[in-house]
């Protein structure tokens, strides 16, 4: 395993870097396309059922599926890395629609009139009280999508995309349990890393939490 | 799209080996046969965790590490590690067979222990009060309440199978995944997008499947969803929510 990483750093470190930003790009993306329609599922509850549902479809079909459908909807080349980005997108957009939806809704009533009689309404109300109220329940979200993304990004070695999934191809023709291991070893510290992020993004967010905590 | 059409009916390619009809049979057979030990394993074990709360702590860990492992890896690490080990066909079958049964079981086993857990303990305890077995208590009350998340862990993880099946195709399994590894080797796009519309499309038949029969096997007292009878037509006693 070790042997790998002495023998190719380069490869390996590119790989990584390539991985990171499969994985990170499609949340972050996805979060700022889903944060307007969970909004709109929130706020309008009639709208809550049909765009769940499409998003439950949506998270139905197998990632790399969508990896390879993607080029005839959006025709860009079948080896394209923007294929994965795209697809993960989607999916993270299915996942974090619903989440960002009954996050608003979580957010108790009262605390929304407060907030109107001291004069906050519209974008202000929602960017200063409703949506930091939301944070913690989208963060949850936000970890399912980001450490799940890190593993369905490395199945498109499949489709010929250089990442820390690379390593597996290369380990399947080389036979070498090893190279293989050294791929999930660091897939697994990728998913740790990002996770540990957005905790502590979290905890940045939401200084509350701690005040009621520490109390 | 349209070489994708031009494949799909094409008549040649709904017969033989790795015609479409027998292709979706192994991916059935593959996802299936996966699911059986997924339940026998996973199914048993929730209940007796949820139930008892012994080894209740060790769920949660294992369920959200599970996650990041990144699925192609493990399929291949584990075909790799084991296919010398087995006889004939088995060598190739047996490690992703294994694969796809270790990547369901969380699903199955942490919805079901939740199911249970979550279960109202007024309803537990009236249940007991009322003179219940400890084995009654779990297959009359606790079982029909967790109902919905156990199935709902059954759909998850059928999706998690049919999707790895897919993959499977690349250590060499059969299935509609072939359509997406022969297409490309081949450097036939038509072929592969017809594999991922087949796969997709299978994924959201047997999704759809589980959610009738989720609406079929709960019960109306649970989910609500009573027939609109006039009260005092009705001819049972009708349950308040606990």
């Amino acid at each position: 395993m070790i042997q790998y990483l002495r023998d190719h750093p380069d490869d390996v470190w590119q790989w990584f870097l390539a991985h990171v930003w499969l994985s990170v790009l499609p949340v972050l993306i996805g979060l700022l396309i889903a944060l307007p329609i969970g909004w709109l599922a929130s706020r309008f509850r009639w709208t809550y059922a049909p765009i769940t549902n499409l998003a439950g479809v949506l998270y139905t079909i197998p990632s790399v599926a969508l990896f390879i459908i993607m080029p005839s909807i959006i025709h860009t080349k079948i080896l394209s890395p923007i294929n994965v980005v795209v697809a993960l997108t989607v999916y993270s957009v299915a996942l974090l629609v619903r989440v960002v939806a009954d996050g608003l809704s979580s957010v108790p009533v009262d605390v929304r009139a407060a907030a109107t009689a001291m004069g906050f309404k519209g974008f202000g109300r929602f960017f200063k009280v409703e949506l930091p109220i939301a944070v913690p329940v989208i963060t949850a979200g936000v970890r399912v999508a980001m450490v799940s993304n890190v593993s369905l990004v490395s199945a498109a070695a499949l489709i010929g995309v250089a990442q820390l999934g690379s390593l597996f191809t290369e380990g399947f023709s080389l036979q070498m349990t090893s190279t293989v291991l050294l791929g999930i070893l660091l897939c697994l510290l990728l998913a740790l890393t990002l996770d540990l992020l957005i905790l502590t993004l979290n905890r940045w967010l939401t200084p509350w939490q701690r005040a009621v905590v520490s109390r | 799209m349209n070489g994708v059409g031009a494949f799909l009916t094409n008549s040649a390619h709904w017969t033989g080996e790795d015609g479409i009809p027998h292709r979706l049979l192994q991916h059935l057979g593959y996802s299936f046969g996966a699911l059986l030990f997924v339940v026998l394993i996973g199914l048993p074990l929730g209940l007796f965790i949820g139930h008892t709360g012994k080894g209740a702590f060790a769920i949660a860990g294992t369920a959200n590490a599970l996650r990041a492992v990144p699925t192609f890896g493990l399929l291949v690490y584990v075909v790799i590690a084991l296919s010398g080990a087995l006889p004939g066909n088995l060598s190739y079958l047996g490690p992703s067979l294994l694969v796809l049964v270790v990547l369901g079981i969380p699903a199955v086993l942490s919805n079901t222990y939740a199911g249970v857990q979550s279960v109202d303990p007024a309803a537990r305890d009236a249940a007991r009060g009322m003179g219940m077995t400890p084995s009654q208590v779990l297959w009359r009350v606790e079982v029909p309440n967790a109902l919905p998340l156990i199935l709902s862990g059954i759909r998850n993880a059928i999706l998690q199978i049919v999707a790895t099946a897919t993959i499977a195709a690349y250590v060499s399994l059969g299935g509609l995944g072939r359509f997406i590894l022969d297409g490309l080797a081949q450097r036939d796009y038509p072929q592969m997008a017809a594999g991922a519309l087949l796969v997709s499309a299978l994924a959201v038949a047997l999704d759809l499947l589980m959610a009738g029969v989720q609406r079929l096997v709960v019960s109306r007292g649970i989910t609500g969803r009573y027939a609109r009878v006039p009260l005092d037509q009705r001819s049972e006693p009708t349950l308040t929510a606990v």
